[in-house]
């Protein structure tokens, strides 16, 4: 086999991989998010209504408005090239680093459960849980500063622990579906934050608003560019070590192996000796763990209080994130600056061009679409199904001329293909 | 009906699944294509029945070429076909399941009479004894079997595949369906018949092709040895006779008492069951599929909770112990479906060297794995068991059904052994590979390791059993000694005590039976 040969069998298997169709999922968002710039634009409905005169007119504004928008987005979440100084320039960037810092651990938590086989819904409320113990640690506590900060992370990472766990604990003990109570604790953590909020355990004094005391001084990260107005902080910090982290322990560990054991093939796990119950209650604490991570960046990174809506919709992005990145922690990590950027260069675009911002949603949205719908991201950009393909026996380089959708072809290639 | 396939060439992309193969059924013959599993006769089937296209190469019916774009038109044509695994739905009558895509109507309605008439109609023609307005889920699979048979022929097949037929059978029911077959043929009925199991084929065909790596490697005669015939299925000298020497009784070693497992719903799966395997000895467990065998491996291992009795290794309580603790002891396992609960598919194959080597400090530390000893561990599996793998990286799923078991077995094998459970340890795995598989085995046997081996192959069983248990609803039917003849077997296996199939044996006095044996 001559070099060009593999070199082009390694570029059709990049091709066909699921990694790339989360690449193209992005891409064919962001055309689709630009068609919809577009034709929501004052100036290219305008033209629209005299296109059969002068279409030109049409896709020139159409063009303006979708290139504009994306530009202001690039401006306000990457580089402003228009910046006049330092600091206004790569405030974007900071930006985004910020936005995305949350996002980072959040992601981990729900990914390191996806390996283990479950899907951890709960995330928003082990943000939640999270941040209301960093902040209660964070205000109530009068410490020295590294120890606060220190004990502000550790409250957080056990506070979201428990939460996660008492899921895997219910699923491992009576079988409830994590799905399901994962998403009643998110309600539960929601209204106990918004109870607690109004009690003086948490309220500050002399407020009548669900709003907690500002944390000290002690419990807040430190910027990691100090003495500028970039935001950026030791979040972004933390959120790279967890990374490391669940990289080491996902592709490294004995606990890891572990636990994508149970996620791919439970009986296997089993038969081997390997404790389900155990490993699922593990999982779903280190998923909370990581969660309530995110719940600490929010409270001493960025708010420096606890409010209701302290969590926004961290929580639920990302589960988009993890599932965009297919629980591969270094992908998580890219995959959360993006919407980092995202949320960034959204404000940014609505600022400078108009554009609403919940486009960005939609562009978000769009994404898990075209991942969740693998065959349809592919045949829009004409490539074919790997797994179809690899039904062939012995896996073939190229899919084979599509075999009628009858249920005995599939079934009969599976067997003969299983076996070969 | 004559069917020719003219140098038909099946390719997916650069592989090659059916290479310019070339064949005639003559009408009233039993054709027998022979191959190991993946070497490309369901293919070549699918092609025939209409559900691939061939890449190249040409089918003629009766001298005249045909395409077909679907089943309907290979059905349309008088090919009728009997997948390994039925096509019935469970809860339809025998009746509703026939007229399923070919209904009788009478004014739109749906005709079940005349369906079922025609029903009786076949299957008094050939003594199926079956009756239209039982539940399919109701009856036993050899009956449904022929239910599938009574498809194809009441849509006039003139040429019926029989894909894998007997591989779900007792022999009782294998026997049932080769006279079957037989009638069909010599009521002018071409049959193709699909099968690696040496013994019917010799019993059945005409004509026998073979099939390797998508090619046809020769015919043979039905005369020829079984010895011959693997070596052609295979491509080298398969010794098929392992001349194992028997078993030395030593000291007990597996003791079972009495014991019992209920399913949820109440029903008995296991029934008061008492056994013990020596040292250094092989009890084969023989019995139709789902008759108490799983149930009773999973309450040795520790994987499912015993109702009442015990299961004790040289002294040693292991109920109630949890399977960890059970595989720390020294009991190796080979589970049933290694696809299920033998492997994790989409990890390496070194990673599933290790899935319960865990404890080895060689292996992991307190935090990680030491990656430098799966890889070293994995690469000297790969050598000793002969696991045809591209690269240790590779993930087990795509390794054949064979060298996926050989990960199983080199896995158990890395820890000194008092047991061996091996269940089904060479279902769908190659003819080449189950003599490996069986000589490892046997080599652990030698070293004084109990084992205990389920197997619904009655070939299996005469090969490795140096005593044999069958097991019918959950009960042990007796243990026999090994050799015991196939009738006895097949007689226990259908519910008969040993005593009862013993003196059946003497008294139908069958010569035929003894000869049968491979």
């Amino acid at each position: 086999m001559s070099e060009t040969t593999k070199g082009r069998q390694g570029w059709r298997a990049f091709v066909r991989s699921d990694g790339f169709v989360s690449v193209l999922a992005v891409v064919l968002s962001l055309i689709v998010g630009g068609i919809l710039i577009a034709v929501t634009n004052k100036d290219a409905q305008a033209s629209a209504a005299y296109f059969f005169a002068q279409p030109g007119d049409f896709f020139r504004d159409a063009w303006n408005a979708a290139s504009g928008a994306y530009a202001a987005m690039f401006r306000s979440a990457i580089f402003n090239y228009e910046g006049a100084t330092a600091t206004e320039m790569f405030n974007p960037l900071s930006e985004t680093l910020t936005q995305a810092t949350p996002l980072i651990t959040a992601s981990l938590g729900v990914a390191i459960a996806f390996r283990a086989g479950l899907f951890n819904i709960g995330a928003q409320g082990q943000v939640i849980i999270g941040a209301a113990v960093a902040g209660f640690v964070g205000f109530r506590l009068h410490l020295p500063a590294p120890l606060h900060i220190l004990l502000v992370v550790l409250a957080a990472a056990l506070g979201g622990a428990a939460w996660g766990g008492l899921a895997g604990w219910l699923k491992a003990k009576t079988g409830a579906h994590e799905v399901i109570t994962t998403i009643m604790l998110n309600y539960v953590a929601t209204y106990l934050l918004a109870f607690v909020l109004l009690t003086p355990l948490m309220q500050r004094t002399g407020s009548s608003d669900p709003v907690s005391e500002v944390i000290d001084p002690t419990a807040v990260f430190p910027q990691l560019i100090p003495g500028t107005t970039l935001r950026v902080h030791l979040g972004f910090v933390i959120a790279i070590l967890a990374t490391v982290f669940t990289w080491w322990l996902l592709s490294r560990s004995k606990l890891g192996y572990r636990l994508r054991a149970v996620g791919a093939n439970p009986e296997a796990a089993r038969t081997a000796g390997i404790s389900v119950a155990a490993c699922t209650v593990i999982a779903m604490a280190l998923s909370g763990a990581m969660a309530g991570l995110a719940g600490a960046s929010q409270v001493s990174g960025t708010e420096m209080f606890v409010a209701e809506g302290i969590a926004a919709t961290i929580g639920f992005d990302a589960i988009t994130v993890a599932l965009l990145a297919r629980s591969k922690p270094l992908w998580v990590f890219l995959a959360a600056l993006l919407f980092g950027a995202f949320r960034a260069g959204g404000v940014g675009m609505q600022t400078d061009t108009g554009t609403p911002v919940d486009i960005v949603l939609v562009v978000q949205s769009l994404i898990v679409l075209f991942i969740a719908a693998p065959a349809l991201t592919r045949t829009i950009f004409g490539i074919r199904d790997r797994k179809k393909a690899a039904k062939a026996p012995k896996a073939p380089k190229s899919a084979p001329p599509a075999p009628p959708a009858e249920t005995p072809a599939a079934q009969a290639a599976t067997v003969e293909g299983g076996a070969a | 009906m004559q069917l020719e396939l003219k140098n038909v060439t099946k390719a997916f992309g650069d592989f090659v699944a059916n290479d310019s193969i070339s064949l005639t059924v003559e009408p009233g013959q039993v054709h027998t294509l022979l191959g190991e599993n993946g070497a490309g006769k369901s293919t070549l089937m699918n092609v025939l029945f209409g559900l691939y296209q061939p890449t190249a190469g040409e089918i003629l019916l009766n001298g005249q070429p045909v395409r077909f774009s679907g089943p309907g038109d290979a059905m349309a044509r008088g090919i009728g076909m009997v997948h390994q695994h039925f096509m019935l739905v469970p809860v339809f009558t025998v009746a509703e399941n026939i007229a399923l895509g070919h209904e009788d109507t009478k004014g739109g309605r749906l005709d079940l009479k005349t369906t079922a008439r025609k029903v009786r109609e076949i299957s008094a023609r050939f003594g199926f004894d079956i009756d239209p307005d039982a539940l399919v889920e109701d009856l036993p699979v050899g009956v449904q079997q022929r239910v599938e048979i009574i498809k194809a022929l009441i849509r006039d097949a003139e040429l019926l595949i029989l894909d894998e037929p007997t591989a779900v059978l007792t022999p009782q029911e294998t026997d049932e369906l080769l006279r079957i077959i037989k009638q069909l043929r010599d009521g002018g009925t071409s049959i193709i018949f699909i099968s690696h199991k040496l013994r019917e084929v010799k019993e059945i065909s005409d004509v026998i092709t073979v099939i390797r790596r998508g090619k046809v490697v020769g015919t043979a005669d039905p005369s020829a040895s079984s010895s011959e015939l693997a070596s052609l299925m295979v491509g080298r000298d398969v010794q098929l006779n392992l001349n194992r020497v028997p078993a030395e009784g030593g000291s007990p070693a597996l003791e079972v008492k009495n014991l019992s497992v209920v399913a949820t719903n109440g029903t008995l799966l296991l029934d008061d069951v008492s056994l013990s395997v020596a040292e250094g000895e092989v009890l084969a467990v023989a019995g139709v599929q789902g008759n108490g065998q799983t149930e009773l491996v999973e309450s040795i291992m520790g994987l499912r909770p015993v109702q009442s009795g015990s299961v004790s290794l040289h002294g040693d309580v292991l109920t109630g112990r949890p399977v960890k603790e059970v595989l720390r002891y020294g009991v190796g396992y080979v589970p049933e479906d290694r696809n299920v609960e033998g492997l994790v598919g989409e990890f390496s194959v070194a990673e599933n060297l290790v899935l319960d080597q865990l404890d080895r400090p060689e292996i992991a530390g307190r935090l990680s794995l030491h990656r430098a000893a799966v890889a070293r561990n994995a690469s000297d599996k790969i050598e000793e068991f002969d696991i045809r793998t591209g690269s240790a990286s590779a993930a087990a799923s795509t390794l054949s059904g064979g060298n996926q078991q050989k990960i199983v077995l080199a896995r158990e094998f890395s820890r000194p052994l008092r047991l061996l459970v091996a269940s089904q340890p060479t279902r769908g795995v190659d003819v080449g590979s189950i003599e490996f598989l069986h000589r490892r085995i046997l080599r652990e046997r030698d070293t004084g390791t109990a084992v205990v081996l389920v197997s619904t192959e009655l070939d299996e069983v005469l090969e490795m059993g140096d005593r044999i248990a069958v097991m019918y609803h959950g009960k042990l039917m007796g243990i026999v000694p090994g050799g015991t003849s196939r009738e006895v077997l097949g007689l226990m296996m259908a519910g008969s005590t040993a005593e009862e199939a013993f003196e059946a044996a003497a008294g139908s006095a069958q010569p035929g039976s003894e000869e049968n044996l491979v």
